[in-house]
């Protein structure tokens, strides 16, 4: 890995990243950036980790190829299917390895915020794997259109706590699992649930991410030309590019939620429409006002309505070694449908914008396109099956 | 008068928080000029933002009415200007906001209409060292660092060796408007004071009464009151009558 994409001392990428907190929130960051390269290096946490992630996660996830996909595009299509993931997401990779860096940290108490469920979820199986208490936050309007990841939560004896304040999303979620946090400075292991917030979460988030590009080395039999990947705040995508980001040869592609449109004001593309600013401690890009207040997005898919992205996008996106794209609730809405009945495979609606993408790329069989299927669609039936209707009207 | 100077003269400052553009858009021209009158030492404006981290429910939902009614940091400024009060002048507000309108532009707004001080909770020493210090020397304006009862020792002596006024010591690990006791900081403020720091202190957070205010003077400079202002401000019918009413209790 060339230091290129790799953090300064104080969290740099770039211009981006950083750890802008208050000073309440000094001792934990300073315990975090002192430790916790030691402990997720060490012997003991690795070997413990691996075992977790091979019996109890299900790793390594299979590379599909996607025949009929495939066919239909006229480019070879391969799935890296993080939805068979145990809890039916990539986000465990990233929950079981904080929890496990939490107890080395002497840490009693676990907190997480949650858009989609699904890093709640995960959050909370690591949790009861390692009988410790678990506090979710999860915007109130999140909590309604993902009520099959709710019950999941409830069952595997996580609080969930319902965030009113805001656009009752993933932000506010955020804003408030921060808040608690500074009122539990010494107890609580706070576990983000993507490569964002204060230095060192981005790049830790990163590593423990980084599986699934490593993964995809040694499935691959041919060098992919594509790999392509939604981004919300960009753990599946890092994940999925990291150990290809030095290999300039591979296309890397993150598709951000345009929501409606990015020429309309319900959108959640990041990138698209970003300006650099400050959002959960992390310098990024944000959707904000001139004035800077940060600007409540949208998206169909509650794991991408966020209207920040992790600082090392931000950069990746300047530097142009990412391409970065978006496609809209519709055209995610009409892939879902799609990969279920071609390949018999139902995708999230996060996932989904990452296929929906297929559309808008020129194909011939010389490509050899991995997209990262970052999870699973149950959680989203009831607005994909709402979706049909729509549809049909 | 000048910010510091309110140290030498008074061992029982007192410091009081309020959200620009709240209850009213308008309503700092008439808040700033009644708090002048009940005899505060110092005013704390607070810019309004969309995700106040540090902040708990009362300055939340005082932010939020604060942007619904179309405050922005430039009316902030202009209301500013528009009522000339003696009293210090402080800006608290979130680092996001200042970025946007530029570091050193927002600076020299505070040097032309006469504010002192900033507070930016989540612009963290290292960086402030780092990046702005010529800034705000350039434009004459403290910046104000926060101390926690988990800061360490070494780091509020760094702290204190690049404070050029107050120091703000939060009373509880908590966000703003917990119902803590701050009396329960009996230790915490003791141990600062026997460091003897050589700049003073302001205790802030979970200050609500006289009994409240006069337990901090015993350990610091004075204290600093936001959220139980707040409270009062939010269920007044006349807001010159609130404030001089509120400050009467806290001073007696
Ligand atoms: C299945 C799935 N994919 C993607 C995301 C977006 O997060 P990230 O961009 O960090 O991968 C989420 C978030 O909830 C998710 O549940």
């Amino acid at each position: 890995m060339s230091t290129l994409y790799q953090a300064s001392e104080s969290g740099f990428y770039g211009e981006y990243g950083g750890a802008f907190i208050p000073e309440m929130l000094y001792p934990n960051i300073e315990q975090l950036k002192s430790q916790y390269l030691n402990i997720i290096q060490s012997d003991d946490f690795q070997q413990e980790f691996i075992q977790l992630l091979k019996h109890y996660v299900g790793r390594p996830t299979p590379l599909y190829n996607a025949t009929r996909l495939s066919a239909e595009y006229g480019s070879t299509i391969f799935l890296k299917r993080e939805d068979l993931c145990h809890t039916g997401a990539h986000k465990i990779n990233n929950a079981i390895g904080q929890v496990l860096l939490a107890e080395k940290l002497g840490k009693t108490r676990i907190i997480a915020e949650t858009g989609a469920g699904q890093h709640g979820v995960a959050t909370a199986t690591a949790c009861a794997l390692r009988g410790l208490p678990c506090i979710i936050y999860m915007g109130a309007k999140d909590i309604d259109r993902q009520r099959p990841n709710v019950s999941r939560m409830q069952m595997l004896g996580a609080e969930i706590v319902s965030v009113e304040s805001g656009s009752k999303t993933l932000k506010d979620a955020t804003n408030e699992a921060i808040r608690d946090w500074i009122n539990n400075p010494v107890d609580t292991h706070y576990i983000i649930g993507s490569v964002v917030g204060p230095h060192p979460y981005p790049e830790m988030v990163t590593l423990l991410q980084a599986i699934i590009s490593k993964e995809i080395q040694e499935q691959a039999k041919k060098k992919p030309t594509h790999i392509i990947a939604c981004v919300g705040g960009g753990s599946n995508a890092i994940g999925a590019f990291y150990h290809y980001l030095d290999d300039e040869e591979v296309q890397l592609i993150g598709v951000e939620a345009a929501g409606h449109g990015i020429d309309t004001s319900m959108t959640a593309a990041t990138l698209a429409l970003g300006t650099p600013g400050v959002l959960h401690a992390s310098m990024t890009r944000v959707m904000q006002t001139i004035d800077g207040q940060v600007i409540e997005p949208h998206s169909i898919s509650a794991g991408l309505d966020y209207p920040g992205i992790g600082p090392l996008h931000a950069h990746l996106s300047d530097t142009g070694r990412v391409l970065y794209h978006s496609v809209t609730d519709q055209e995610a809405m009409k892939a879902a449908h799609q990969l279920s009945r071609l390949e018999g495979i139902i995708p999230a609606l996060e996932s989904a914008h990452a296929l929906a993408y297929l559309n808008n790329m020129d194909h011939n069989s010389g490509q050899t396109i991995i997209i990262n299927l970052s999870g699973r669609g149950d959680k989203d039936l009831a607005t994909l099956t709402n979706g049909i209707s729509d549809e049909t009207e | 008068m000048k910010l510091n100077e309110v140290f030498g003269a008074n061992q029982r400052v007192l410091n009081i928080y309020i959200s620009a553009g709240y209850p009213k858009l308008e309503s700092l021209g008439t808040i700033l000029p009644a708090l002048e009158a009940s005899g505060v030492d110092i005013i704390e404006i607070g810019i309004p933002y969309s995700d106040p981290i540090a902040d708990g429910p009362t300055i939340q939902r005082s932010n939020s009415i604060a942007l619904e009614n179309g405050i922005t940091v430039d009316t902030i400024f202009d209301q500013i200007s528009a009522c000339p009060v003696k009293t210090p002048l402080i800006l608290m507000g979130y680092f996001n906001t200042v970025l946007q309108f530029g570091v050193e532009a927002f600076c020299k707004r505070c040097h032309d209409v006469g504010v002192s001080g900033v507070i930016l909770p989540d612009l963290p020493l290292d960086l402030y060292l780092n990046r702005y210090v010529p800034i705000f020397k350039k434009y004459a304006l403290h910046n104000i660092c926060l101390i926690t009862p988990e800061t360490s020792e070494e780091r509020i002596r760094q702290i204190d060796l690049h404070s050029s006024s107050f120091i703000y010591a939060v009373s509880s690990s908590s966000t703003t408007g917990k119902n803590k006791s701050v009396k329960d900081a009996a230790d915490y403020l003791q141990r600062i004071q026997s460091m003897q720091l050589s700049s003073p202190l302001m205790v802030g957070f979970n200050i609500k009464t006289s009994d409240d205010f006069d337990f901090v003077c015993d350990y610091a400079a004075g204290g600093i009151i936001g959220s139980a202002f707040l409270l009062a401000l939010e269920k007044s019918k006349d807001i010159k009558e609130t404030t001089h009413q509120f400050i009467k209790a806290i001073r007696s």
